[in-house]
């Protein structure tokens, strides 16, 4: 139950934030990619979907 | 040959969570003005302990965050889902379990907070019974969405049923890693956390309560009811999705930005901060999406007001995610945190954004669901005025209190003296409270008029129990030839879709979550800090129950006022046994961290009876029950063996003689009084309140 100091030390703690970001980045250049080479016509369509 | 297929949309179910939104809307709002004018007239509480300032509060963010506008995300996201979905609700049972359960837990939840039954984690008081039924009625409310997902007659999911998916996995996972925690009776627990990584995984749910319960469900219903009611589809659908990944990716990691400046380590505030000024991005993208949804459709806007409820829903939702980041720098957190600033913020986005895309949505359902028309469009625009009115008059008294209260306690005179005493500070900013409360009614006014406005028109209606639609069953739908991209075949798989939404929410967790809990050093230990005796601890549990932590903070930050003002700064080192820890996120009162031993015993007994003996002006209420009710020795015992299992270094039997030693204590307090001429037994309430007060921040503080 004590939920404190199951480890003394991560070897390298600011390699974290580092992941992190690369993570986040690499997501995020991913859907951007997806988003800009996606059909038009399939964005419409989607886009649509509550009205139809 | 094809054939379509008839079905029946289930209304019923949004028409109950629709009414459930108003009822406890109108309740949740009102206990708000009550708690806005005590800050002004504390004797509002009656001399009764059940409306304290520090019991209210609580009910208040609990109602209007889980009852208001909880009701309101089930109601509209029922809605969505069968339409955007084309089918009916997977099951009605399990949809009846989920609305009389959620309401089963707001009436426990309101009254076990009156009562003094808190977890003193804000947002998160309840306590663990109701912890529990929270988790079963949010895994039916999973399978009811799962259900209904996956019988659908519509290939794509819509952008908004991947909000739905996010919100419900997200909430999960946070409800469920802070609610951990130990019982000792049905309505007492201990957080498994202690002080530092308690205040971090409370705000890494805070903050994310606000992320996954006010902003990704409240973006699902944007993305549906902004272009219908404006009659054309969402500006960009590809902004949506970028909008939704990188608004889940990003908001997680943000929690820290709650606790700059405190003990909390210098990465983990500095994580916070990047992710936190990032979200404007996602944010934003969200908001113009919406707003050039209504391009071209201005004239419309004038004339509707559901219309005009969206835009400045949008408009608010713009505004506290630009100060949000902004209030996420350290330099403008320094300023802003612990005064009525963050109050305002959080305002903007609940009273603007939460509380008008509510309204504009029920506006715009009822009359479809009754198959009539509103009652009176002129009437709902004038709910649209008064409301908005009252946004701007609750709003802006509470940013210029904020300002002078953060001004007025880091002004020093020439000679180097704080040139304000905090009671200064309070009454400077009384009338602003006053303006606030009426800001704040006249937004509930507004609601009052919405509620007439709906009832006259389901009179006018007749309600439509089940609407008769019809579509293709999948199997037959002609499958598109052309090659499909990564994320369309995400989107017509819902449940890679939630396991890509889960790992995305927890990697930031993870990530910041877990270096605290592992590495000692995060937390420093200092050799001086003992646990605390068994009536500190008792007393302890008293300022829990009461919510001191609403007004009080107890977490002195490393500037020259606060250490001119509160004593040294606080250390991570100091709150290892404070289960759950307390330092507070707004100074109504002033800090007291280091209280302890400031005041004589006497000063605590006659505050506590009539605060403004002590500090004349002062606002707190007066506490009359806690110097005659009796202290509950009995779970002396309890408490010692629990602390120890959390890992509270009380030495082996120390439990048997807890009790002895409590009132060897009690009577030296006592005693100690009697000398001052205070009569009063040792086994009353307020011996173990000052014996708590009496003990804050004296282990390092230097005699």
């Amino acid at each position: 139950m004590k939920f404190k100091n199951y480890l003394e030390q991560i070897n390298g703690v600011e390699v974290y934030p580092m992941i992190s970001l690369i993570l986040f980045t690499g997501i995020f250049i991913a859907v951007l990619f997806y988003v800009f080479t996606a059909d038009k016509k399939s964005m419409n369509d989607k886009a649509s979907i509550p009205l139809n | 040959m094809t054939q379509l297929e008839k079905f029946y949309y289930d209304n019923r179910i949004v028409k109950q969570f629709g009414i459930s939104t108003l009822f406890w809307g109108i309740v949740g709002m009102l206990v708000g003005i009550v708690i806005a004018f005590q800050l002004a007239y504390p004797d509002l509480n009656l001399g009764l302990p059940y409306t304290t300032f520090g019991r209210l509060r609580p009910l208040h963010t609990n109602a209007v965050i889980f009852a208001f506008c909880g009701n309101a995300i089930f109601a509209g996201a029922y809605y969505i889902m069968q339409r955007v979905l084309k089918t009916r609700l997977f099951n009605d049972t399990l949809s009846k379990i989920h609305l009389w359960g959620w309401q089963l837990i707001i009436v426990l939840g309101a009254v076990s907070l009156l009562a003094g039954y808190t977890t003193g984690k804000e947002y998160a008081e309840l306590e663990w019974p109701i912890d529990i039924l929270i988790a079963l009625i949010w895994v039916v409310f999973g399978v009811n969405m799962f259900g209904t997902i996956l019988k659908r007659r519509e290939r794509h999911l819509y952008v908004a049923i991947w909000f739905f998916i996010a919100t419900w996995v997200t909430v999960a996972m946070l409800h469920i890693v802070n609610s951990f925690e130990l019982p000792i009776s049905m309505t007492k627990s201990y957080s498994l956390y202690a002080g530092v990584q308690d205040a971090l995984v409370q705000w890494w749910y805070g903050h994310n309560a606000v992320a996954f319960f006010l902003t990704t469900p409240f973006i699902g219903l944007m993305y549906y009811f902004v272009p219908k009611a404006s009659g054309r589809p969402i500006y960009s659908y590809r902004w949506s999705i970028v909008h939704f990944w990188a608004l889940i990716f990003l908001y997680i990691w943000a929690g820290p930005h709650h606790l700059l400046y405190t003990a909390l380590p210098g990465w983990a505030q500095a994580l916070g901060t990047v992710f936190s000024v990032m979200l404007i991005i996602p944010s934003w993208a969200g908001m113009l999406n919406g707003l050039y949804t209504l391009r071209g459709a201005w004239d419309k806007v004038r004339e509707d007001p559901i219309l005009k409820m969206f835009v400045v829903a949008l408009t608010c939702y713009g505004m506290s995610t630009f100060e949000g980041p902004m209030l996420s720098l350290k330099t403008v957190n320094a300023i802003s945190h612990y005064t009525d600033w963050t109050v305002a913020h959080v305002h903007i986005g609940a009273l603007g954004w939460n509380g008008f895309l509510i309204f504009g949505m029920l506006y715009y359902l009822i009359p479809r669901m009754w198959g009539t028309t509103l009652y009176s469009v002129k009437m709902a625009n004038q709910h649209f005025l008064i409301g908005t009115v009252g946004i701007l008059l609750y709003a802006i008294p509470m940013y210029w209190a904020g300002f002078s209260q953060s001004i007025m306690w880091k002004q020093f005179t020439e000679s180097g003296q704080l040139q304000f005493q905090f009671m200064e500070t309070v009454t400077h900013i009384i009338p602003l409270y006053i303006i606030r409360g009426v800001g704040g009614l006249l937004y509930w006014v507004g609601a009052i008029m919405a509620c007439f406005n709906i009832y006259k028109t389901i009179k006018q209606g007749s309600f439509i129990n089940e609407e008769a639609a019809e579509a293709l069953p999948l199997s037959q739908q002609e499958m598109p030839h052309s090659k499909l991209h990564w994320h369309t075949i995400i989107e017509r798989k819902p449940l890679r879709f939630l396991l890509f939404a889960l790992i995305a929410v927890a990697i930031g967790g993870i990530f910041e979550l877990v270096p605290t809990f592992m590495i000692k050093e995060n937390v420093p230990t200092i050799a001086s800090v003992k646990p605390y005796t068994p009536l500190e601890l008792q007393g302890r549990d008293i300022y829990i129950r009461e919510g001191c932590y609403n007004c009080h903070s107890q977490m002195i930050r490393p500037f020259r006022d606060e250490e001119a003002r509160y004593g040294e700064y606080s250390k991570a080192g100091e709150f290892v046994y404070d289960h759950p820890f307390q330092w507070g996120s707004k100074r109504s009162g002033p800090d007291l961290h280091r209280i302890g031993g400031k005041y004589p015993n006497s000063w605590h007994y006659n505050h506590m009876r009539y605060p403004k003996d002590m500090t004349p002006g002062s606002l707190m209420p007066e506490y009359p029950w806690l110097l005659e009710d009796d202290l509950d020795e009995s779970t002396t015992e309890s408490k010692i063996n629990a602390m120890r299992t959390l890992g509270v270094p009380y030495p082996d039997g120390y439990e048997k003689i807890a009790l002895q030693d409590l009132r060897k204590q009690a009577d030296a307090i006592s005693d100690n009084l009697k000398s001052e001429k205070i009569k009063v037994n040792r086994d009353k309430e307020v011996i173990a309140l000052i014996a708590y007060l009496q003990r804050l921040g004296t282990d390092i503080k230097s005699k």
